[in-house]
């Protein structure tokens, strides 16, 4: 697809003697939310890390918004959120967003706006280690936010958080897709895929599917994500005997 | 390179620093405490004055090697290393960063360690600032040095053990236990290689001298040399992309 956000052809890569991701293929749409679900393990991270471009790749080709994967021109361009939350314990959260803002060149006006994006105003002076493994990520989140990215990459951004502030969250994910951004949020958690535009399943390094939550689920004859997840998965194994 | 990140990168570690008091403290008495036993292991002022000055050139190096590796260890399990490896931050900014920040803070522990040293009685022919300036620049190497070995590691267990890699075999052949001449050839040559022996020679012309000749010299360009080659050296090895 030339108008992808991000494409992967045939993507393999070897871990520790370990094939993580076993030529697979992946096209994530521009200004939309993409789903990237899937069991721990499944090579999530992994397939994340590759578009960032910090993952050494074995085989195949990342291409990231029509540059490869790990072009220094993208760094101004992806935002990205690991699944531990990567930031600064010893300082407070505006001085974590001050140092990251810098970092990327965001304009001083993104320091408020992302704070206010992630509901941290009232622990804006607080230290980061202080903080509950919730609004550390949120911290994390509110960083990848920087800068205007065009494209963010989240790994399983809303781990830990109440049910209100993931809806929250949602919700911002699909305002932001308004304004044309792209955004590829990983999650184990498969209620969560009914709030993405695409999904995209994955098990043991493969993609087991991508498409739409609707489609996927008239497809597969089932009411819930859980029972199409199980569905597509047997029919793997059914098609590979 | 861009000045205003690698500002922002000092300025950073040092409000991390000052959240951590009891760090600050450790770093700027450790070698003054660690003076002050050596005076009176020897219990001697002269005996004190012949070993003085190497080791306050030789303590800096170790504890700023030690202090900045564990720091970038600690960036680098934090996973902030690699977010900041996928910014437009260049490289340098972050370690010459990281080496400003951490040079005043040896600033204060050399100067200190150097004041304690006089006042038990070290026996200084040479200027105070020509000794404390060689000091200073052993610190700036160590953390230099911290600073490729951590770049250089792809695991933090690896990190922790190049400590006793990069440091004890220079101490050993700087200089301090046999004049450099008196050693077998081969480690002659090793010593050679070694910037501490040039630091130390440098110190102890300061010592017992009040003329600064070229020994002196060559130590203190051997020293800045090896530290600007050893945060080159560390841009070149940091990946930004990692199996």
């Amino acid at each position: 697809m030339v108008n992808s956000a991000v494409s992967c052809e045939s993507l393999t890569i070897v871990r520790g003697g370990t094939t993580v991701l076993d030529g697979i293929d992946v096209d994530v749409r521009r200004a939309a939310v993409t789903g990237l679900l899937g069991p721990s393990g499944c090579g999530k991270t992994t397939l994340m890390r590759a578009i960032i471009g910090t993952q050494r790749i074995t085989s195949g080709t990342v291409t990231v918004l029509d540059r490869p994967a790990g072009d220094p021109a993208l760094r101004r361009e992806i935002g990205y959120g690991s699944q531990q939350a990567s930031v600064y314990d010893d300082l407070t959260v505006t001085q974590n967003i001050r140092y990251f803002a810098s970092a990327v060149g965001a304009p001083k006006e993104d320091l408020d706006w992302v704070i206010d994006q992630v509901d941290l105003r009232d622990f804006a002076d607080q230290l980061t280690g202080w903080l509950s493994g919730g609004q550390r990520s949120r911290v994390s989140l509110a960083v990848a936010m920087l800068g205007s990215p065009r494209l963010l990459v989240l790994d399983e951004p809303t781990v830990g958080l109440d049910p209100v502030l993931r809806e929250d969250l949602w919700a911002l994910f699909a305002r932001l897709t308004e304004d044309g951004l792209t955004l590829l949020v990983s999650s184990h958690v498969m209620d969560e895929a009914e709030r993405c535009d695409d999904l995209l399943l994955m098990r043991n390094g493969q993609v087991l599917t991508q498409d739409s939550p609707g489609a996927l689920m008239h497809r597969t004859g089932t009411h819930t994500m859980d029972a199409a997840f199980l569905r597509l998965v047997s029919e793997a194994k059914e098609s590979s005997v | 390179m861009n000045p205003t990140l690698t500002l922002a990168t000092a300025q950073r570690v040092l409000t991390q620093l000052r959240h951590d008091p009891r760090t600050i403290a450790l770093m700027v008495l450790v070698p003054s405490v660690l003076m002050t036993m050596l005076r009176y292991v020897f219990d001697s002022a002269a005996v004190f004055s012949r070993i003085a000055p190497a080791l306050l050139g030789f303590f800096p190096f170790l504890l700023m090697f030690l202090v900045t590796s564990i720091t970038t260890l600690r960036e680098r399990s934090s996973g902030t290393l690699e977010r900041l490896l996928t910014t437009p931050m260049a490289k340098l900014d972050l370690l010459v960063g990281y080496a400003l920040a951490f040079s005043l803070v040896a600033g204060l522990q050399v100067a200190l360690a150097v004041a304690v040293s006089i006042w038990l009685g070290l026996d200084l022919t040479g200027a105070v600032w020509a000794l404390v300036l060689v000091a200073l620049l052993n610190a700036l190497l160590g953390i230099a040095l911290g600073l490729f070995a951590s770049a250089f590691a792809r695991t933090e267990f690896q990190v922790v053990q190049f400590m006793p890699i990069v440091v004890l075999p220079q101490l050993l052949v700087c200089g301090l236990f046999q004049p450099r001449a008196g050693m077998a050839e081969v480690l002659r040559w090793f010593s050679n290689a070694m910037p501490l022996s040039y630091a130390v020679e440098s110190l102890q012309r300061v010592a017992t001298s009040s003329t600064l000749n070229e020994t002196y010299l060559r130590g203190a360009l051997v020293l800045a040399g090896s530290t600007v080659a050893a945060l080159g050296f560390a841009a070149a090895t940091l990946p930004r992309r990692t199996a």
